[in-house]
């Protein structure tokens, strides 16, 4: 009796101690999903607000748009590149200053400043550093023929630079943690068995780190194929539109022209979808990989 | 060992590659820092050093003061109502059984899962339903439920990793449950709370999406959103100068605390791999 007393007062502190973040996950997260799915299925102007189902108008207003099939290739490339780019160099970075001295520290500071910037503010930085006027490299700029935003593979290049600078730092944290997890009676043993550090970095240390390979690439991804504040801000789309990503054709759909919030629900709907998707084909990847 | 002159210099080209490697890193808020009070091209500050880019940006529109009131309301709003909510929820899943528990936790786990654009057009509806576009605790409320997955995930672990003997012992003693929380556990989840605070801080400043979509009232954006309307308000005419000043000042906060509580930056991260 008094074990049940206890367990059923057990539970109301419980839900009492929950209900904030319940209240948070109800009205701020479960809701707004559910309403996104209606909202794409009516018909939505910005100002006027709900006018009734016309399902599936919006879905196929959403695939024709004439930056629908551009966008995704084009976040699709971005995330592809991105992702290797910053996978890559935040194990290199980490291989580079995983034992601890004070010049390592120091370089570990160094790197790991950008990701103390908001990515607004790092867009935005560059945006003045990439000026032809008032940039660092602007006397030379012309001479030499360099437009770091002119050309769309520039745009692509000059905003890949800027998520590198920022977000390397952060991916060689995570790969720190993850090489700081294989125990060094392994390198040991291996080191005893001849490898050589190739060999080592091959068959012990990346096999190890699966994990940590796995986390980072779902963050990597996951991040990538909502860019938005890159692209908003210092490529601005441009040149030509070239660099339109997905979360910017919603927000462009919503808010700046169309005004269109039912299309752009439906956009929404489709990139959650893709998203999950996406994730579940990596995660099973990476598991049937380590099997 | 003391290195010897020939060990010193093999190491050179080792020293030249992570050295240029840094400075790379360093040099654009280097570069930014120092031309934001130099005189150059493309800013109302063409003779000589000082803070006229940063005079300008103070009295861009409403003047650099309201839009940093606006950054700092909606920040520490932001930590406040993390802090509070993922200590409460943080505690009731680790410390007590109750229906809908597990439920809840990956419901607020899920939040991760879901594009950020794809709950900021419906939240703008709700939000506008209910009179809180415009509204600096609109935009902080938001931000909170965006914090809620890591907060809620760090905090449960951090009450996890006190023993139980500890609150059990308290509760026999005839402590409420909430005695238990305050006397008791909370000094041993202090670390928990500044990361989650820092990370809060982090994000919140730093959101450029949120106010974007919800905030129309040019009086009422945040700094970074302040910052970037900056470009081409006059005539067309970017002032590249003001921009560096405005990313100098919202560089700075982030770029102090992140130096002071770097222990609890990099706890976050160790944290998630664990159990990740």
């Amino acid at each position: 009796m008094v074990t049940k007393v206890r367990r059923n007062r057990d539970a109301a502190a419980g839900w009492l101690f929950a209900s904030p973040t319940a209240v948070f996950v109800v009205l701020l997260f479960a809701l707004p999903l559910v309403l996104v799915f209606k909202m794409s299925a009516s018909r939505w102007p910005l100002l006027a607000g709900d006018q009734g189902v016309n399902f599936p108008d919006n879905y196929v207003k959403a695939v024709e748009n004439r930056f629908f099939v551009d966008s995704i290739v084009f976040t699709l490339k971005y995330t592809f590149l991105a992702t290797v780019l910053l996978l890559a160099l935040g194990l290199g970075l980490a291989l580079l200053v995983q034992e601890s001295s004070r010049w390592r520290n120091l370089l570990r500071v160094s790197f790991l400043i950008p990701s103390a910037l908001g990515l607004a503010s790092a867009s935005l930085l560059f945006y003045v550093l990439y000026s032809p006027l008032a940039g660092p490299l602007a006397p030379v700029m012309e001479d030499l023929g360099i437009s770091f935003l002119g050309t769309p593979n520039m745009a692509l290049g000059s905003t890949l630079f800027l998520i590198v600078w920022r977000y390397a730092g952060f991916y060689m944290l995570l790969m720190l943690v993850g090489l700081q997890s294989v125990p060094s009676e392994v390198y040991e043993a291996a080191h005893l068995d001849g490898a050589t550090r190739w060999q080592q970095f091959r068959r012990v240390t990346l096999p190890l780190l699966r994990p940590t390979l796995a986390l980072t690439t779902v963050l990597c991804v996951t991040g990538s194929l909502l860019a938005f504040e890159q692209f908003y801000i210092l490529t601005k789309g441009g040149p030509d539109n070239s660099t339109v990503s997905v979360v910017q054709l919603i927000y462009t759909v919503a808010f700046q022209g169309q005004n269109d919030l039912g299309v752009a629900a439906a956009l929404s709907v489709i990139a959650l979808f893709a998203l999950v998707v996406i994730n579940v084909a990596q995660l099973r990847a990476f598991r049937y990989e380590g099997t | 060992m003391r290195p010897t002159i020939a060990g010193v210099v093999l190491r050179m080209p080792y020293w030249v590659f992570t050295a240029s490697l840094a400075a790379i890193f360093v040099f654009p808020l280097a570069w930014t820092a120092v031309s934001s009070v130099s005189p150059h091209a493309g800013t109302n500050q063409v003779d000589g050093w000082g803070f006229g880019n940063y005079v300008t940006l103070a009295q861009y529109q409403a003047g650099v003061w309201r839009y940093l009131f606006n950054s700092a309301f909606v920040s520490l709003l932001t930590v406040a109502l993390t802090l509070l909510v993922s200590l409460l929820g943080g505690y009731a899943f680790a410390r007590f059984r109750f229906p809908g528990r597990n439920l809840l936790f990956v419901a607020t786990l899920a939040i991760l899962m879901v594009p950020y654009a794809t709950l900021l057009i419906p939240l703008y509806v709700l939000l506008d339903y209910v009179g809180l576009t415009n509204s600096l605790v609109g935009v902080a409320l938001v931000l909170t439920m965006f914090q809620l997955p890591f907060a809620t995930f760090m905090m449960r672990i951090s009450f996890e990793a006190i023993p139980r003997e500890l609150d059990e012992a308290a509760r026999v003693d005839g402590c409420s449950p909430f005695h238990v929380l305050r006397q008791v556990l909370l000094p041993s989840v202090k670390p928990g709370l500044i990361t989650v605070g820092l990370f809060a801080f982090l994000a919140a400043w730093n959101d450029f999406m949120a106010p974007l979509i919800l905030v129309n009232d040019s009086d009422r954006v945040t700094l970074p959103l302040a910052v970037a309307n900056l470009r081409g308000q006059v005539q067309g005419v970017v002032d590249y100068g003001a921009t560096e000043a405005g990313v100098v000042v919202l560089a700075l906060p982030c770029a102090i605390l992140f130096l002071i509580l770097q222990r609890h930056y990099v706890r976050g991260f160790m944290s998630g791999a664990i159990k990740g």
